[in-house]
């Protein structure tokens, strides 16, 4: 195929995927029927966007943030701030476009703090972003008339100013409102990485000092890449203002800041669909979890510190990695070593999760006596027969998987020697 | 007047070297090492927690001992099996995972000790007053904690310039592959050194939670604030950390305990500003809370005009 | 004939240490120059004052009778000098395509700008692909840059140094690594793609540096000790012994 030709299916291609991916979130709905759902949907919504504006600066800038919710928070703090000036009526301003607000506000904070941040790279950056998360949180309740003290603000979205004969009072409304801005959106940031920008930013990540000598000043295409994130941070912050019609000083900080980073990096920075993976697990663990177990966060932390160190590249690495032995018809040849890894791996995971949930019960129920409910089965925290029997399955499973991943290493061993051995490269 | 700037400078200073014993270990293992142990104030907190344990059956003073050394030896088992495994992926990398750790200990302490804060106390035999002044007791404990302070700072400058595994461990910074080529275990160098950081972490743990509070949100309420002190003071400089943990536990400590506001002090000078002005909302703030944004601005500020902080090494 | 690059009395210090003690130093418009010199001579050094890296402690660098000492890199990347670095340079998880796109984004004038497509800018993507032909690597197009062979990305390297449009150019150590055939490959196709341009070239190999350089200057211990056409080089005694030392 010319150049051409593969170029446009390839434009085809795209054009198809984003299409489903509308699609999707179209009929969605109509399979999660239930308010439950159809809030989570709605937070997954809000959380792409946000974590796919955190990857324009970890991903694809290589700039490691530790403070981007201050755009998402200040944007959703202007976005009520405008939604409450119409409840009061001193303003007239559509409901689907206050969005807008917010992302001109996350837009705004980032050129301010994007001008110092930007002109260092590398931990320096890091600590900055650290810096400017923490200042702009602590300095909440001196700007109690825009941060709204301990309350913080809130608003009625029902404002009856919008361009659709909606109210959006009904969560199915905000769903589809939130549904929209995230292709929108998505779609946007997606357009982004295709424009000269993206791919300076892609070499000013790959390789800084080679970037300059073909041209570029590293530190403005910094800075306005950064700025562009905190655009879309504060489309984030207006969506979820309008979602939960509040905003609390949290919602600009540290931990804001820190569930970000793990959602986006767990999804993997290095895909463009990572992110949107990464926000839609953390939501569903946090959401599903949460009501259910006291460690959650243990999990999460337990689970990006594994992928830390053995996945780097996040569930979209993990995805990517897959996709050359594919092409090639291998995959069956790797297909063994995950299967002897299965049970191995699900062993331990219930041990892990047996000694954490017992461990809770025995720390913080009221009466640890009282058995839980574990995996179907009702298990006494104060025994040491169930202690025994968790941590001998957490060891079994253990020293299954370690097993087993000697297998899968010389399983990818062959099939990578199969690849180069053909010719087929990534 | 002057009680309260006593007290203020006492409790400044106190509270500075505290942040000290954090922040020593910190620039130690930065400086050594390259790593920023994003963890620091979550060793911290399992120094204070494994005092409340120890001490509950062995006493104070055997928790003085041990406590720092078990978190040190926790400390050795992350490096070795954690870090090691991600240095060859660079910085962002170690920082990623020490700032993954922070969540997994944090958790961990509520999972072993619960969620309400434990009744670690000070030891009777400290438990005295040590002086009076204007009319308010001085605490022994606190001069305690102020000697071991002063006493580890002396220690580790001591070993660091004065002893021979000192000057191994600096000539491994800067130097790792001759370092090792003259048959030095790198590795186990780095291994020691983060035990040693962390450990210092524990001790200042175990000082202070007997003295504050021993919960989980400690280590969440000191972490951001050591990070500010050891950029601050610049990353990897002993002595940048000494003067800026007290630079900023004598400023935070004038900024909350006093009740002025802009506003007062200009009027003291016979200023008085209209009500309704633009800056009156910022002017008429309490300086007691922007005491707590302080620490943030002086980081953001030194960032910008003077990123290697006080006394640091020159960025390359 | 005003100098493509010239360098009047240049010194760099780091501290206590002098590397640099004072380089004078011309480079004709459309000259090959090598600079040549012992290990630990400040070659790298150099270079990195004249590409922007470093600042001179005292002196003065031109580029086209323009100061550049001073200045930062893109800068002086915009002013048409353009380097390799010893340690090959690409954007690693580009396409060969990609890095040679990106070599040229600036030099077609888009700058920082997040409105344009690049795959629909037609005059950009042919001109990448020209120059993957004219580096003899079209068949690589789509390979990620960390793939390619060490000499494929030596000659990608050089590519993306010089798509640009840059006129004088900085090589550091173009064939290190190299074996003989590669060498003589990548030395022609050097010769090719810098044919209108001025090139300063460092380089250990004496057979790559006899056979390309119009002039060499030697530079030891941080001066240049002798400047001139090779066959005077070689016959200089001072060169020799700062090669052969006493043994000579």
């Amino acid at each position: 195929m010319s150049n051409r030709q593969s170029a446009r299916s390839a434009l085809l291609w795209q054009a198809v995927v984003w299409v489903l991916f509308a699609l999707v979130i179209a009929v969605l709905p109509y399979v999660f029927t239930s308010s439950s759902s159809i809030s989570m949907m709605s937070q997954m919504g809000v959380f792409i966007v946000f974590a796919l504006s955190y990857n324009m600066l970890l991903g694809e800038a290589g700039m490691l943030s530790f403070g981007h919710a201050v755009y998402f928070g200040l944007g959703g703090f202007l976005t009520l701030h405008a939604i409450r000036a119409v409840n009061d009526g001193a303003w007239s301003f559509p409901l689907e476009l206050m969005p807008l607000i917010g992302g001109a506000g996350g837009l705004l904070f980032g050129i301010i703090f994007g001008s110092i941040s930007t002109r260092r790279g590398g931990v320096t950056f890091a600590m900055i972003t650290l810096g400017i998360g923490s200042m702009v949180e602590s300095s909440a309740n001196m700007f109690t008339d825009f941060f709204g003290g301990e309350s913080g603000i809130s608003g009625n979205r029902v404002t009856d100013v919008t361009l659709l004969p909606f109210s959006y009072g009904p969560s199915i409304q905000v769903y589809y409102l939130i549904g929209v801005w995230t292709v929108v959106a998505a779609l946007l940031m997606y357009l982004l990485t295709r424009t000269p920008l993206g791919r300076i930013s892609n070499a000013v990540r790959d390789n800084p000092e080679r970037a300059q000598f073909v041209g570029y000043n590293t530190t403005i295409a910094r800075f306005i890449q950064f700025s562009l994130s905190g655009f879309f941070a504060g489309i984030a912050g207006g969506l979820f203002a309008i979602m939960f019609e509040i905003m609390t000083a949290p919602n600009v900080g540290l931990v804001q800041s820190g569930a970000v980073l793990l959602m986006t990096f767990i999804g993997g920075v290095g895909a463009f669909f990572g992110p949107i993976i990464g926000a839609v697990l953390v939501t569903y663990m946090h959401t599903a979890l949460s009501g259910f177990s006291e460690g959650w966060i243990l999990y999460f932390g337990l689970l990006f510190v594994f992928m830390v160190m053995y996945a780097p590249g996040g569930i979209a690495g993990i995805i990517s990695a897959h996709f050359a032995p594919w092409r090639a018809g291998l995959v069956h040849r790797l297909l063994p070593g995950y299967a002897l890894a299965l049970v191995p791996a699900l062993l331990a995971i219930a041990g892990l999760v047996g000694v954490v949930e017992m461990g809770y019960q025995l720390s913080l129920a009221y009466d640890p006596s009282t058995p839980i409910d574990l995996f179907y089965m009702e298990v006494d925290a104060t025994s040491i027969g169930s202690w025994i029997v968790a941590l001998v399955v957490l060891g079994v499973g253990v020293a299954g998987v370690l097993g087993a991943s000697r297998v899968v290493r010389s399983r990818w061993g062959d099939v990578n020697r199969s690849m180069n051995a053909s010719g087929e490269r990534i | 007047m002057l009680e309260s700037i006593v007290f203020s400078v006492l409790n400044g200073l106190l509270y500075g070297m505290l942040l000290f014993m954090l922040a020593s270990g910190l620039t130690l293992i930065f400086g050594m090492m390259g790593v920023l142990n994003f963890a620091h104030a979550s060793f911290y907190m399992l120094g204070a927690y494994c005092a409340y344990s120890i001490s509950s059956v062995a006493g104070f003073w055997v928790a003085l001992i041990a406590a720092p050394l078990f978190v040190g030896f926790l400390g050795a088992l992350t490096e070795r099996f954690g870090l090691r495994n991600v240095h060859k992926h660079g910085h962002v990398a170690e920082l990623l995972l020490t700032f993954g750790l922070v969540y997994v200990i944090d958790e961990l302490v509520v999972l072993i000790w619960g969620q309400i804060p434990v009744n670690y106390a000070i030891p009777p035999s400290l438990d005295f007053t040590l002086f009076t002044l204007f009319g308010t007791s001085f605490p022994a404990y606190r001069g305690f904690i102020l000697f071991v302070a002063v006493a580890m700072f002396a220690a580790i400058y001591l070993l660091l310039v004065r002893t021979r595994v000192g000057m191994i461990i600096r000539a491994a910074l800067s130097h790792p592959d001759m370092v090792g080529a003259l048959g030095h275990d790198v590795p186990r160098i780095f291994t020691l050194v983060f035990a040693f950081g962390t450990g210092l972490a524990g001790l200042a743990g175990v000082m202070a939670g007997n003295y504050y509070i021993t919960e989980p949100g400690m280590a969440f309420s000191m972490g951001p604030i050591v990070f500010v002190v050891v950029v601050f003071g610049g990353l990897g400089s002993l002595g940048g950390a000494l003067a800026a943990s007290l630079i900023i536990g004598l400023v935070t400590t004038f900024a909350i305990g006093l009740n002025y506001s802009i506003a007062d002090l200009l009027a003291t000078i016979g200023l008085t500003l209209g009500d309704q002005n633009f800056f009156s909302g910022l002017v008429n703030i309490d300086l007691s809370r922007v005491g707590q944004m302080l620490p943030y601005l002086m980081m953001v500020l030194i960032l910008i005009f003077r990123p290697r902080g006080l006394m640091g090494a020159r960025e390359s | 004939m005003s100098d493509a690059l010239s360098l009047a009395g240049v010194h760099k210090r780091f501290g206590d240490t002098s590397i640099i003690r004072g380089v004078d130093l011309h480079v004709a418009p459309g000259e090959r120059h090598a600079i040549i010199g012992p290990n630990g001579a400040g070659k790298s050094t150099l270079f990195n004052l004249i590409s922007g890296r470093y600042t001179p402690s005292d002196g003065e660098i031109s580029l086209h009778g323009h100061r550049i000492s001073g200045m930062s890199p893109h800068k002086i990347n915009r002013r048409g000098l353009s380097r390799s670095f010893q340690i090959t340079n690409l954007f690693h998880n580009m396409t060969v395509f990609e890095n040679l796109r990106c070599s040229l984004l600036w030099a077609k004038g888009y700058g920082y700008s997040f409105w344009h497509m690049v795959g629909r800018q037609t005059a950009l993507n042919e001109a990448a692909d020209q120059w993957l032909e004219r580096l003899g690597l079209a068949a690589r197009r789509d390979v990620l840059a960390s793939l390619l062979t060490y000499a494929e990305q030596r000659t990608l390297e050089i590519g993306t140094t010089i798509a640009g449009g840059a006129d004088v150019i900085l090589l550091d150590e173009p064939t290190a690594g190299m074996g003989l055939a590669e060498r003589d490959h990548t030395i022609a196709m050097i010769l090719e793609v810098t044919k209108d341009k001025t090139l300063l070239i460092v380089e250990h190999d004496m057979g790559v540096v006899f056979e390309l350089a119009d002039r060499i200057s030697v530079l030891v211990y941080g001066q240049v000790i002798a400047s001139d056409t090779p066959e005077q080089i070689r016959g200089n005694a001072a060169v020799q012994d700062a090669y052969l030392g006493e043994a000579h």
